[in-house]
């Protein structure tokens, strides 16, 4: 099944090489090979992701996925998102999955049941959804060229800037809202806790 | 650099994050998957931000809030599968069926989800265990 996963997606893959190399672009640029490998081990990374029947690699695994997607960041001249995303997926979000993982007790070798019944059918969803998306995609920006030249869009000059000059009430709100969680979290993690302490 | 290329990337990435929310059964790991699909996000929210040159930049403002919101939103759902787990003594999502109708039952022999938090959880963690 994973076998047919991969070759189905690597050929439209190489089904959409061709169109991608239109007129003018039988010769790609550098940043667009750097893309193209960093995407095929982000989506490599990603695949073992969700196949692995170890727990524990399945999130070094996500920490290769998403370092490879700051890399693609970078290449988008993003550079501020790409530190971003860094410090917060790689550093703090696998950091954290890691611990769930150990507090619910996972097992460290190969566990039989990390995939559910309904594989069969989570492996259609996801082809057809994959299909149809790619499809769709394809054929809508077959023509269309990002301008990597000029400034760059996202560097952290330019990021302060907009972040604080046009969107500083949503930054606020999502403060509030960081609050909330950190909050919650410790309720949530709290409670039974207490319980005991009171019995 | 062809569109195409970071839109076709994001498609992929969100699919096969599809396939881990369906296809797991350990809750840790779907959420690692929910994680997948919003960096597929993401991705197409930078490459359409820097694609238009925005000149209020919302693609990149509203990937960092995203980022900050999968943040929180990681922080929440590990806290209810550990209370899950303390709980019930497992993080299966299959077996987080009492409020499912129909005939079957496949947890077997499971009390009711009332009296489950205050005193079975010690027992039901070694019986599972």
């Amino acid at each position: 099944m994973n076998g047919a996963a991969t070759t189905l997606i690597s050929a439209t893959a190489t089904a959409t090489a061709p169109e991608a190399a239109g007129p003018g672009f039988l010769s790609p640029a550098g940043v667009e090979i750097a893309f193209v490998l960093v995407g095929l081990v982000t989506l490599g990374a990603a695949l073992v992701t969700v196949t692995t029947r170890q727990l524990v690699h399945a999130a070094l695994w996500l920490v290769v996925a998403l370092g490879g997607l700051a890399v693609e960041y970078l290449l988008l001249t993003a550079e501020f998102i790409a530190w971003v995303q860094v410090l917060i997926y790689v550093g703090s979000v696998v950091v954290l999955l890691l611990f769930g993982l150990m507090l619910t007790k996972a097992p460290i070798g190969r566990s039989p049941d990390a995939d559910s019944g309904n594989r069969p059918a989570a492996l259609a969803v996801a082809a057809v959804s994959a299909v149809c998306l790619v499809w769709v995609v394809v054929d809508a920006f077959r023509t269309t060229w990002i301008d990597l030249d000029g400034p760059a869009q996202g560097s952290t000059e330019v990021s302060g800037q907009f972040l604080f000059r046009n969107w500083v009430l949503p930054f606020e709100a999502l403060s509030v809202l960081l609050l909330a969680a950190l909050v919650g979290a410790i309720v949530l993690s709290r409670k039974n806790s207490g319980d005991k302490e009171q019995r | 650099m062809h569109l195409a290329y970071p839109a076709v990337l994001a498609a992929l990435l969100f699919c096969v994050g599809l396939y881990g929310v369906l296809a797991r059964r350990n809750a840790i790991l779907v959420l690692m998957s929910v994680e997948l699909m919003l960096n597929a996000v993401n991705l197409n929210l930078v490459a359409f931000d820097v694609w238009l040159r925005d000149t209020l930049h919302t693609g990149q403002s509203l990937t960092l809030f995203v980022i900050a919101i999968a943040a929180a939103e990681i922080g929440i759902g590990l806290a209810i599968v550990l209370m899950v787990y303390r709980n019930r003594g497992t993080s299966d999502i299959d077996r987080l069926r009492d409020t499912a109708e129909g005939p079957e039952d496949m947890t077997g022999p499971e009390d009711p989800e009332g009296p489950a938090e205050t005193g079975a959880p010690a027992k039901k963690a070694e019986a599972t265990a």
